[in-house]
């Protein structure tokens, strides 16, 4: 291998690292936040790319679907379990953010499809048909079990995402899909090429980094995420509510996905199932970070990129085995240094 | 109409009872302590008032019947609880501690930045140490800051799970001076204490709870001086 060559791989594997980190940093969101690790993260990047490939083609995104099912059934739910409780008060609530928030997206997808749309607005359709999706899964799904055991809740999740995969086949089809790239630019640098699209992709991640990052420095809804991570009874005796809470980590959370799915979509081909190992490699960057250290989940996912790259060169049909292989040391390592954490947990 | 009443509260953990048909109430303005030995329900009774667990029997704050709202509801309505663990969030800020406390009355940013200024005079150690984790703090400042939090939530009724739990003298001493003083800002305070002394000395009036019932009551003057609860509670606190 002669150094431009693990030059152009470096490059590459950054690129693909930084659409980790994204699916990465809202694995670690939502798990800090709820304890549920969302298996289906890669499912929302891969739908959210199937989404944009459908608009781009002019046919109506088998998304809309997709969210106005999850939608009716979550709002059922909703208010029967508000009518049990004897809340009637707050049906009309109930309504408003579990139909009629979500169906917004659905509506405007439904009138905008098969017409010119822009890029930039596919994109913001593509990203606001896709954002009610996790949350709505979270009131049909996790919300029930919320006190249960984080192993039960990754089985549920894990359950999920098969479910999820099921029917993005239903709603989009086998076909593959590839998106018109965001941008034809190539620069060469040091004779090395580097694609417009990698340098976007890099950028997406800092810029989206460094927004998670001030949301949660700067503002009061962040730091309630914070707090619920770190305490929910304490979050609860100050009034903050865990499943608002909740709901919030999976928006930001399927923000993210989204926008990895847009940024991939262009360079991979997406089928209806390719979230599942999109979302695995960026669960072992999670799991670099111990699924509470953004920063680390960041390195740790670019990591990943890094080795994929290298790894497919080397030896392409053992790439996936590489990659998950370091899962092993990252474990043991894990393993040894939280055995101490434990014992500092009591005040 | 008291501020706060218990009615025939029990709490119960599957089959075993730790609380079993408590009354009881604090009227405005007034400081309640309930004393008892561990395992006496005292902890459970707190709980169930602010609605971490579910209990039977009728609950009212404020003259609204609370026994089936959610802690969050309650915590609008000016309920708060600091309880036995302090449950501070311990990675992040002294200040931001504090800021989370204000979150029911997060639009009103003129008085938080007041409140926040009178919690720094009244307690200027978690002044100093603002920017520091909640963390670090030593056991008596997160006991200040956890009061602190709580007041921040401007409640009418702040319930005391064991304040001086683990503390060493001398600060428990400071504790019961700054819960003494909070009576001038009209906060209403139900205190549960095992340091039956202390307690008695800073409230109007206290409950004596043993195993899930309350067996004596009465002005705390009184309960102070009475020589079977002398015998039982007061005397083996003398050393603290």
């Amino acid at each position: 291998m002669t150094s431009d060559i693990a030059a152009f791989l470096t490059i590459d594997g950054i690129a693909t690292g930084a659409i980790y980190v994204l699916i990465a940093l809202g694995i670690v969101l939502i798990f800090t936040v709820t304890r549920v690790i969302f298996v289906p993260f890669g499912d929302i990047a891969a739908f959210t790319a199937l989404s944009l490939a459908a608009l781009e083609m002019k046919q109506l995104p088998g998304t809309v679907g997709l969210v106005a099912v999850l939608a009716v059934l979550a709002t059922l739910v909703e208010t029967a379990s508000l009518l049990r409780t004897g809340k009637a008060r707050q049906v009309p609530r109930a309504l408003l953010f579990y139909l009629v928030l979500p169906m917004i997206p659905v509506a405007l997808v439904w009138i905008a499809a098969g017409g010119d749309i822009p890029l930039p607005l596919r994109i913001i359709l593509a990203l606001a048909l896709i954002l009610p999706i996790a949350p709505l899964l979270d009131r049909l799904v996790f919300r029930p079990i919320a006190d249960g055991t984080v192993l039960l809740l990754l089985t549920v999740s894990v359950a999920l995402h098969f479910a999820l995969v099921g029917l993005g086949l239903l709603f989009f089809g086998p076909e593959g899909v590839r998106t018109e790239a965001l941008t034809d630019a190539v620069w060469i640098v040091g004779g090395i090429p580097i694609a417009g699209q990698s340098i976007l992709i890099v950028v997406a991640a800092i810029v989206f980094s460094g927004l998670l990052f001030a949301f949660f420095g700067f503002t009061l809804a962040g730091k309630s995420l914070h707090a619920t991570a770190v305490n929910r009874t304490g979050a609860r005796l100050m009034g903050i509510r865990p499943e608002r809470t909740g709901t919030i980590a999976y928006l930001l959370g399927s923000l993210l996905a989204g926008v990895s799915g847009i940024l991939i979509a262009p360079v991979n081909t997406m089928f209806y199932d390719s979230g599942f190992l999109l979302g695995l490699k960026a669960f072992v960057g999670a799991i670099i970070g111990g699924l509470v250290s953004f920063p680390v989940t960041a390195i740790g996912s670019l990591c990943v990129g890094i080795l994929e790259s290298f790894a497919a060169f080397q030896s392409s049909a053992f790439k996936e085995v590489i990659v998950f292989s370091i899962l092993i040391p990252v474990l043991l390592w894990r393993s040894y240094t939280s055995a101490h954490r434990e014992e500092d947990i009591d005040e | 109409m008291p501020l706060l009443a218990f009615d025939k509260v029990g709490v119960s953990y599957g089959k075993a009872e730790a609380v079993r048909g408590v009354s009881l109430a604090v009227e405005t303005g007034q400081i309640v302590t309930v004393i008892g030995p561990n395992g006496a329900g005292k902890t459970s009774l707190l709980t169930a008032a602010i609605g971490l667990l579910p209990s039977s029997g009728r609950i009212t704050f404020a003259g609204e019947n609370v026994t089936r709202l959610e802690t969050e509801r309650r915590v609008e309505m000016g309920l708060s609880l600091v309880p036995e663990q302090r449950e501070l969030f311990t990675d992040m800020s002294v200040y931001d501690n504090l800021l989370l406390g204000a979150f029911v009355r997060r639009g009103d940013k003129a008085g938080i930045r007041r409140d926040m200024g009178e919690i720094f005079d009244r307690f200027p150690r978690l002044a100093e140490r603002r920017r520091q984790l909640a963390g670090t703090l030593s056991g008596g400042e997160r006991q200040m800051l956890a009061l602190g939090r709580a007041l921040m939530t401007k409640p009418k009724l702040l319930m005391l799970d064991e304040p001086s739990l683990g503390l060493a003298p001398l600060i428990i001493r400071e504790i019961f001076v700054i819960i003494a003083s909070l009576r001038e800002l009209g906060v209403s305070i139900l205190l549960v204490e095992q340091n039956a002394k202390a307690a008695l000395e800073t409230a109007d009036f206290g409950h004596v709870m043993e195993t899930g019932e309350i067996n004596h009551s009465g002005p705390a003057g009184e309960l102070i001086n009475d020589p079977r609860l002398i015998s039982t509670y007061l005397g083996g606190n003398e050393g603290e």
